[in-house]
């Protein structure tokens, strides 16, 4: 270390260091310590005394107040007696509360006034064990690895050594239970050609007349209707499954002027007078999405704020979703109903491993 | 007026007998006022009256228009573009009764300032006035019309059909608004409004009308019926008392937890510094 002299530090020798003796800025210690009021007057600590005895007391005031409350009032009475708040939930919250409160501070009103306040120095000890302790513990695991002879038995050492590496495979060969891959589920929907769009709840088939500019329907496939029954009297699509297929079909149709909409090449037969069908599933991490700004054509998904314009092909104006949302093509059926031309024709929802 | 005036003489011939009594002239007289009275009641439009207040109600909505509407949307609610082509105040053609009651009804309409979003206000036009004008936008273009009493009458609903009207809540509402119907934000400082205190005339409105960004959903797809359950479901929502006390703006966890270590868990610091802090010491020496 170089010590600035005069010339710079360059001209500095160490005859021009400065050796400095003894603590140059020496430890103050600890300040006197002062009395309280309650240390050097009796009459003041009687008080004290009085008062902690007297926060216990009323706390035990409040407990039985609670078991007074809890015979008076009914539970789940009118729940606005007092500033909204039911006569039962507010004593009984009350009364154990100031029960706890009385005896909180009691404590510290105990501990600050008449519990000994002298500063205490408590120096710090070495972290490692004693040299005695050190040394009894190393004789004891050499006596062990001794008398067990387990440097003299090889094959019994080796043995065990294979037992316990064995214990690792079932928890490797277990690894299969996050298989089998899904293979081509990600890619299908139950949605196909022909089939109905239905509102979601009520079930009921749309027509284009049905749905004015600035509509919007929360839909689902039509197989998933409830009245719809198999030859076993079940509904087509139930259960588990239907829950697994309503995360992947969910649909929301939307009608705007068509003068606003910007078809896609290839897309341009795929709405009906205005209407077009999206998947509500969001891209990103598939939230359903039915929060639609009808003047803006835009859709925003609540879980992140990615935001599609679906006048434009559910582009992604905004945030973190990387793809725009999967359009459904619809026409109608002979009925005039509006119906899916084929599923959709990419994996709705996020993005997968196999998908890259 | 052929017909009473022949009833009149057949009547008048059945009487020919006492046709000399002093009083055969006034009762004459009287059977021919009422028969006639009574038959053009009988045959006479049935509306008439109801038309003539409707025509009174266009005229008169088309003067409160020019007067409160039409700086914005034009003298004949043609609409008014901006410079840059924006809309100014939009067109009102086509936009039906429904509407009118709806934005004037709950004071968004007439807008105090230009702004992302019309908030709820105390209404400036009175329940007649807004009939009026809502007779009036009416009868510039086909539209909704205000919903009928029946439509919005949600008292004596079973639990079961309270609980669809809840499914059709969740599936087309709570995005928006919230589970518990206390609204919440949009994008560029747009936000979905509170719905728990508007009228059941005022949520259907909304729903038929899609006043601002809020969609439509028609009467067609989602029917007068649904939407009557899920008004049913909201109130339903609405009057469920609160054992907890405060809400906090039913906008869950969120708020909950926010006021705990805020108000809670800072209020817990606050006192231990403050105990802390104040240690009283004495200049005196401890007596032995």
């Amino acid at each position: 270390m170089t010590v600035e002299g005069p010339h710079g530090p360059d001209t500095a020798t160490s005859s021009e260091i400065v050796t400095l003796t003894g603590d140059p800025i020496p430890d103050p210690g600890l300040p006197a310590h002062e009395p309280r009021p309650t240390d050097v007057d009796p009459r003041l600590e009687r008080r004290a005394e009085r008062q902690v005895s007297a926060l216990f007391g009323l706390s035990v005031v409040f407990t039985l107040l609670f078991c007074v409350s809890y015979f008076v009032f009914d539970i789940g009475d009118n729940p606005s007696v007092f500033l909204g708040l039911g006569a039962s939930t507010l004593f009984l919250g009350l009364c154990l509360g100031l029960a706890l409160l009385c005896i909180g501070i009691g404590a510290i009103q105990w501990a600050r006034k008449l519990m000994g306040d002298h500063e205490i120095v408590e120096m710090r000890h070495p972290a490692a064990s004693s040299e005695e302790d050190r040394t009894a513990a190393i004789s004891a695991f050499n006596t062990g690895v001794e008398e067990s002879g387990i440097g003299r038995r090889p094959m019994i050492r080796n043995s065990l050594l294979v037992a316990m590496g064995a214990l690792g495979l079932p928890a490797i060969v277990a690894l299969r239970d996050l298989g089998p891959l899904p293979g081509d589920k990600l890619y299908h929907t139950v949605w196909k050609k022909g089939m109905r769009v239905v509102q979601d709840v009520g079930f009921n088939p749309i027509r284009p007349a049905d749905v004015v500019v600035g509509q919007l329907v929360n839909a689902e496939p039509a197989i998933f209707d409830p009245s719809r029954t198999g030859p076993d009297g079940e509904p087509l699509v139930h259960g588990t499954e239907l829950l697994q297929q309503t995360a992947k079909a969910a649909v929301i149709l939307v009608r705007m002027d068509p003068h606003d909409i910007t078809p896609a090449k290839g897309r341009e037969d795929w709405g009906v007078e205005g209407i077009l069908c999206y998947s509500k599933i969001c891209t990103h991490v598939g939230c359903p999405i039915s929060l639609w700004e009808q003047q803006v054509h835009h859709l925003l998904c609540p879980c992140h704020q990615s935001t599609f314009d679906l006048a434009d092909n559910g582009k992604v104006v905004f945030g973190p979703a990387a793809r725009p949302l999967p359009q459904l093509p619809i026409t109608l059926d002979a009925e005039g109903y509006i119906v899916a031309q084929s599923d959709f024709t990419e994996p709705v929802g996020p993005s997968f491993w196999e998908r890259g | 007026m052929r017909l009473p005036r022949k009833l009149t003489h057949q009547v008048a011939a059945g009487l020919s007998t006492k046709r000399r009594s002093r009083f055969a002239g006034p009762a004459l007289m009287l059977v021919a006022l009422l028969l006639t009275g009574g038959i053009y009641a009988m045959f006479a439009p049935a509306n008439a009256d109801e038309q003539g207040s409707q025509a009174d109600d266009v005229a008169a909505g088309r003067t409160l228009f020019l007067v409160g509407c039409a700086s914005c949307h034009g003298k004949n609610a043609e609409g008014i573009l901006t410079q840059r082509g924006n809309n100014y105040g939009p067109s009102l053609i086509g936009v039906g009764a429904a509407a009118v009651d709806f934005q004037v009804g709950t004071g968004r309409m007439p807008l105090a300032q230009p702004g992302q979003q019309a908030a709820r206000k105390p209404p400036v036009y009175n329940e007649k006035e807004i009939r009026q004008l809502g007779a009036f936008v009416a009868s510039l273009g086909p539209g909704p019309a205000v919903p009928s009493a029946s439509d919005t009458d949600i008292n004596g609903m079973s639990a079961d059909e309270i609980a669809r009207g809840g499914e059709f809540f969740r599936t087309n509402c709570t995005a928006c608004h919230n589970f518990a119907g206390h609204g919440g934000a949009m994008p560029q400082g747009k936000y979905a409004p509170k719905i728990y205190s508007d009228t059941p005339r005022q949520i259907f409105e909304a729903m038929l009308t899609g006043p601002q960004q809020m969609p439509v959903f028609s009467n067609e797809v989602l029917s007068p019926k649904d939407k009557a359950q899920i008004i049913a479901y909201v109130k339903q929502l609405n009057s469920q008392p609160e054992y907890g006390g405060f809400g906090l703006g039913g906008i869950g966890p969120v708020s909950e937890g926010m006021f705990a270590w805020l108000v809670g868990i800072g209020g817990l610091v606050l006192a231990a510094i403050w105990i802390a802090a104040h240690t009283a010491k004495s200049k005196k020496k401890v007596q032995a």
